[in-house]
């Protein structure tokens, strides 16, 4: 703020950006000092949509908390039910059968390639390319309408339980996710040619936004944002959970760290999630899909529990505290994006408008999931 | 009543009619060419193949209250979108549509074209400042400045032409183009075999000015929404809004048709026969669908971008075309 005083000499003016704005993709408000097109401060403002999902799980019983994890990232909502099952199932020593953890997988890398391709429309949105989202939109569908089928819903899924599945998955299931991921292998190169290899598009991103390794690590970015910056890491790699280390796939990584290293991760995270998508259904085991002895009321042992998950947009993390009875004593989520996002006042600063708004985009921001 | 008061009213009623009509059609095609790229099909309820939509949306901007935000400079507020359309109307009085379809054949008809454009940008200015929106004034300096660094190239590649047609009036630049495309000024083989190589040089260069002089797509940035929401118009409700966006319209008509006369053949058939305002319609809706063709393609351009392809690329190119024109006319 003593900076400010400073820069009054040079006619700064403070700009809010949000939280009705359409590029902040929901109720975040960006507050920035602006000195003509050039950014000279820019500030979040969070907490428009806070709902306090945190204190929410402390007040009801273990299994109620599930559809709220639909809600924090609506997009990739899958990952979170699977983050905040698995660390109610390490808390309270809940076997899952192999047959439900394929599935999780399974459905969880196709609500991946949902997000990402999402992401990709919006972010063309964000960069003036009405297009893309149309197209992006019709594969994305595709997806929703299988998930639909064995989920019951098409975004706020609630389908993971302590123990397995709310469902099994059925033949027509596997058929249509085969024939996707054939689809969607024929789709991608379309991507690449009509939106990756823009001209106009390429001059946007390369260079914009630049992050390097060691801002990653202070920040605590995880995601294809850091995997932009040269960081490998994965929490499906290095953290081995669910039947990942039986899959065979790679983590792309770039360590150019500009707005287009972003958007190449996303792109190629894509096609290594249909490899495991393809892995999964190939070899989906036979079995039951729910863990037989999961108690009707859940009272884990008292202890303190954390499992993190790699969802769409970074590293999730539940931490659970039981103190033995039907709540818990306490529950804490790590939101990736809430991470990410702090990175935008550093990054911001010194560039344009239209450059914020190209890194705002890269960094994926689903707001409810940073105010919770 | 005097035979040339009775001539100038008519004139007045007919090309205001042709620019809503014009814009109502071009917002139904803009729409439809959207939709159609997008894989949708567009407005389609409003009328046969949704053809009333525009008139539809008419009504509804008109029967909406104008609101005046408060802290704005009200007259200038209410003067800008007037300013819009007004320059844009009055170009419309030198276009000649066919040899006898023109309000007036005016010997400098280019140069007053270009003239009564450059106002346009005023009304931009106008309505960004006095908004009293942060978003409207930047998006007015961006208007601005985007204005001034491609009337520049756009008028060197007017220039060109002249020198090569040799007369400022419009008629006779395309009577000059008579009997099949090889006369046009585009390819022109049957006249100057040197001017092949540079006509398509500045037919490209113009219609890249003209298309960031009508704030299109992708050179929007003057209402860049992922930015700044909706630019200079984001305070305006209304016919307010309504008037911006017919000017739009209107700008690339005027923006393609230029494009057609200088270039094309204005109302000249591409093989010699019937030639008529049909031909010169079809040519400018050809263009105009190339201009929206291009906004759902590309995405946005930044600011700085787009200045650096006007100074260091389109300005340069444009001054050595024009020198090289006037040597291979001395030349061939």
């Amino acid at each position: 703020m003593i900076e400010l005083a400073s820069d009054k000499q040079k006619e700064t003016f403070v700009l809010n950006m949000g939280p009705q704005h359409p590029a902040t993709h929901g109720v975040l408000r960006v507050k920035l000092v602006m000195d003509g097109e050039y950014i000279v401060e820019a500030e979040p403002v969070l907490g428009y949509i806070h709902r306090m999902h945190e204190k929410m799980g402390e007040n009801r019983n273990w299994a109620q908390f599930m559809p709220n994890t639909g809600r924090l990232d609506y997009l990739g909502a899958l990952s979170y039910n699977h983050g905040y099952a698995a660390a109610v199932e390490r808390a309270a020593g809940i076997e899952v059968p192999e047959r439900a953890e394929y599935i999780r997988v399974l459905t969880v890398e196709l609500n991946r390639i949902s997000s990402h391709l999402l992401w990709m429309g919006a972010y063309l949105l964000d960069l003036g390319g009405f297009t893309p989202l149309l197209y992006a939109f019709d594969d994305r569908e595709k997806i929703l309408d299988m998930l639909e089928r064995v989920t019951g819903s098409r975004l706020t899924y609630c389908y993971f339980r302590f123990g397995g599945l709310y469902n099994d998955v059925d033949e027509q299931f596997i058929g249509e996710v085969k024939a996707f991921v054939a689809r969607m292998r024929s789709r991608l190169p379309m991507y690449h040619t009509l939106v990756t290899k823009n001209v106009i598009l390429m001059e946007r991103l390369k260079g914009i936004g630049i992050i390097d390794a060691d801002m990653c690590r202070r920040y605590g970015v995880t995601g294809p944002v850091a995997r932009g910056s040269g960081i490998n890491f994965d929490v499906r790699k290095n953290e081995p959970y669910s039947v990942y280390p039986e899959f065979d796939f790679d983590v792309p990584v770039y360590s150019e760290g500009d707005s287009m290293a972003r958007y190449m991760v996303r792109m190629d995270e894509i096609e290594q999630s249909l490899r495991i998508v393809e892995q999964a259904v190939n070899r989906l085991p036979e079995g039951p899909v729910m863990a037989e002895k999961v108690p009707k009321v859940l009272k884990p042992p008292k202890g303190d529990y954390y499992h993190a998950v790699e969802a769409a947009r970074g590293s999730f993390g539940v931490r659970v505290v039981s103190d033995g009875t039907n709540t818990p004593y306490r529950l804490k989520l790590r939101s990736p994006t809430f991470s990410n996002l702090s990175l935008l006042a550093e990054v911001a600063r010194g560039v344009t408008v239209a450059d914020a708004v190209a890194f705002m985009g890269s960094l994926d921001l689903v707001i409810p999931e940073i105010d919770r | 009543m005097n035979p040339e008061i009775v001539r100038v009213l008519g004139y007045i009623v007919a090309i205001i009619a042709f620019v809503a009509l014009n814009a109502a059609m071009l917002v139904w095609m803009e729409r439809k060419v959207a939709g159609h790229i997008q894989r949708r099909i567009g407005p389609k309820e409003v009328g046969p193949f949704g053809l009333l939509q525009s008139f539809a949306d008419g009504i509804k901007l008109m029967t909406k209250q104008l609101i005046v935000p408060e802290g704005a400079d009200v007259p200038l507020f209410k003067v800008a979108p007037m300013l819009v359309m007004i320059p844009a109307v009055m170009c419309f009085v030198t276009i000649p549509f066919s040899e006898q379809l023109a309000a007036r054949n005016i010997n400098v008809g280019l140069l007053l074209i270009f003239a009564i454009a450059s106002i346009n940008v005023f009304a931009l200015l106008l309505g960004g400042w006095a908004s009293h929106n942060k978003y409207a004034v930047i998006s007015a300096a961006r208007a601005v400045s985007q204005n001034v660094a491609y009337e520049i190239p756009m008028l060197i590649t007017a220039i060109t032409v002249v020198m090569f047609t040799g007369t400022m009036n419009l008629n006779e630049i395309v009577m000059g183009q008579a009997g099949g495309f090889w006369h046009w000024n585009i390819l022109p083989i049957a006249k100057n075999i040197g001017m092949v190589v540079l006509m398509p040089v500045s037919f490209l260069i113009f219609f890249i000015c003209s298309m960031a002089e009508t704030n299109r797509a992708p050179f929007d940035l003057g209402e860049a929404e992922s930015e700044l929401v909706a630019g200079f118009h984001t305070e305006y409700s209304g016919m307010g809004f309504g008037l911006f966006f017919l000017g739009e319209y209107a700008n690339v008509f005027i923006g393609c048709s230029l494009a057609v006369i200088l270039f094309l053949g204005g109302w000249q058939c591409p093989f010699g026969l019937f030639p008529g305002v049909h031909w010169f319609l079809l040519k400018v809706y050809f263009l105009i669908f190339v201009v929206m063709w291009a906004r759902w393609t590309f995405p946005r351009t930044t600011f700085y971008g787009l200045l650096n392809l006007s100074w260091k690329i389109l300005i340069p190119v444009s001054l050595f075309n024009l020198v090289l024109t006037g040597a291979f006319i001395k030349v061939f």
